[in-house]
């Protein structure tokens, strides 16, 4: 497979690459490690620099007015979005704008009008609620959830936990169960407007990361009218499912966009930091670590390419995409903690972006599917049928 | 377990800092009838931690002034969960925490 980039996806690369070593990476010198936005007029100023670049709104399909970039470009561009300090889990502070949740378009004209457009417009935002107490690598068969007709609305009430972003988000998708089937054919998706009476948000879950935290949300008879059903009635899964999929490369690539800053460092200290009379980048042990790490990011980068690619030949790249989550993930907390190994006792302070990339590298390897369930799909695909 | 910072205030004098080590965190301010008048964290940056913080509201803030604190390596995500839920036990941010960091919050309903 053939990964040259043309002169135009080289190019794109090169003006995502310096935007964030020269406007992201300045602006974080003066924030805290920790931090998960940039200020408003900040924001704004990016906003309307990457607009400029013809970029804003990645991810939105050109008939919904986003920029005509394949997903292979996409993901070439999410390995650079990713490389500073709070790059895993906001690229460049959003200021790329959002693709929002793609299934809104397949929703109804009126659900569009109500959810999409004011998305797309930067006026509303949203969350996605699979995960409940009761599971989240099987949802299809963990949700409990529970939505009940009443006449032409329908009655919801259940939790859901591990919901970034609900407590800022105007609505969301839900998924609930709407049948006696307790199989993931029995799962309903409903958008919900978070001022619905009967929508609670209970409580931040603090995790491993601090920016981008998770919540748990209670749903207290919250009655929602059938018009908000997003797709088909008890075919809700399908739905979710396509997410996880979708979601899979651009989530590897961020990984892994971090794996090769991190890789950059090392490679970069080695040459300048002595022990024993010697320069680090003349040690075995040291040497094999930059060797190993070069590994770990060439191979998951080639299978998250190989994905993309796919991806946009339409190819079935499940197969693909669960492989490169699977690996990225993996990947990516490997090199990490071998370039906090090279770096030392600084590797380990807030001095450094490394054990900010530790902490949150460690939750990619559950969130979006843990590897266990990466490698359920890729056996389902590889084997065929469903053995188990 | 309760997501409100529930441990009784001090005042904040040279005596109560001195024990409060440099760690990462969380605390608040109140007047002398306990009213909540800021919320504020010790985070990567801070200069000893909640130590460094507090010393340092301890020399900007009138005599009466006492507070609370929390160490917590998650200050974030603790801080913004504590001002959520200020707005939501009083209706609406100390004027400082508004003067200081502009910003949109989200909204919990914890219950009591």
């Amino acid at each position: 497979m053939d990964y040259q980039l043309s002169e135009e996806q080289q190019m794109l690369v090169d003006m995502v690459r310096r935007f964030v070593r020269t406007e992201i990476c300045p602006l974080e010198d003066n924030l805290d490690p920790d931090a998960g936005e940039i200020a408003p007029e900040d924001s704004e100023r990016l906003k309307e620099m990457t607009r400029n670049m013809g970029l804003y709104g990645l991810g939105i399909p050109p008939e919904f007015g986003g920029p005509d970039v394949d997903v292979t470009t996409q993901t070439l561009l999410a390995f650079e979005m990713a490389q500073h300090r709070a790059g895993l889990y906001n690229p460049c502070y959003n200021v790329f704008g959002g693709a929002g949740l793609a299934q809104l378009y397949e929703a109804t004209d009126m659900q569009k009008e109500k959810y999409l457009y004011p998305v797309l417009r930067g006026e509303k935002t949203s969350f996605f609620a699979l995960t409940e107490p009761s599971g989240g690598s099987d949802p299809g068969r963990a949700i409990q959830t529970r939505g009940v007709q009443d006449g032409d609305d329908w009655i919801l009430n259940g939790a859901k936990i591990f919901i970034s972003g609900a407590d800022h988000a105007d609505f969301g998708i839900l998924f609930a169960r709407t049948s006696e089937d307790k199989t993931r054919n029995g799962v309903t998706c409903f958008l919900v407007d978070t001022d619905m009476p009967g929508f609670h948000v209970r409580r931040v879950v603090h995790t491993l990361r601090s920016t981008k935290y998770a919540t748990e949300i209670q749903i207290e008879n919250l009655r929602v009218p059938k018009e908000n059903i997003l797709g088909e009635l008890n075919k809700g899964f399908a739905i979710a499912n396509d997410r996880l999929s979708r979601y899979r490369i651009p989530y590897a690539a961020g990984c892994i966009g971090v794996a090769i800053k991190a890789q950059a460092m090392a490679i970069e200290y080695v040459k300048i930091r002595e022990t024993f009379g010697g320069l680090l980048a003349s040690r075995q042990a040291i040497q094999w670590m930059i060797v190993d790490n070069e590994i770990d990011i060439r191979t998951s980068r080639h299978i998250c390419m190989e994905a993309a690619q796919k991806a946009d030949r339409g190819d079935d790249y499940r197969t693909e995409a669960a492989m490169a989550k699977l690996l990225g993930s993996e990947a990516g907390g490997r090199v990490v903690d071998r370039v906090m190994q090279i770096h030392g006792g600084y590797g380990m302070t807030k001095d450094l972006p490394l054990e900010r990339w530790y902490r949150e590298m460690r939750i990619r390897r559950i969130g979006e599917g843990p590897s266990e369930v990466q490698r359920l799909v890729m056996a389902r695909n590889i084997i065929g049928g469903s053995f188990h | 377990m309760s997501i409100r910072l529930e441990k009784p205030f001090q005042a904040l004098t040279p005596e109560n800092i001195e024990p409060i080590q440099g760690q990462l965190g969380v605390y608040q301010l109140a007047d002398a009838s306990g009213d909540i008048f800021y919320i504020g964290y010790a985070g990567g940056r801070s200069l000893f931690g909640l130590h460094g913080e507090l010393k340092r509201e301890m020399q900007e803030n009138s005599d009466g002034t006492q507070f609370r604190c929390e160490v917590n390596m998650q200050y974030i995500s603790r801080y913004e969960e504590l001002l959520m839920l200020h707005k939501y036990d009083f209706g609406e941010l100390p004027e400082r925490v508004l003067n200081e960091y502009p910003h949109k919050i989200g909204v919990l309903s914890p219950g009591n």
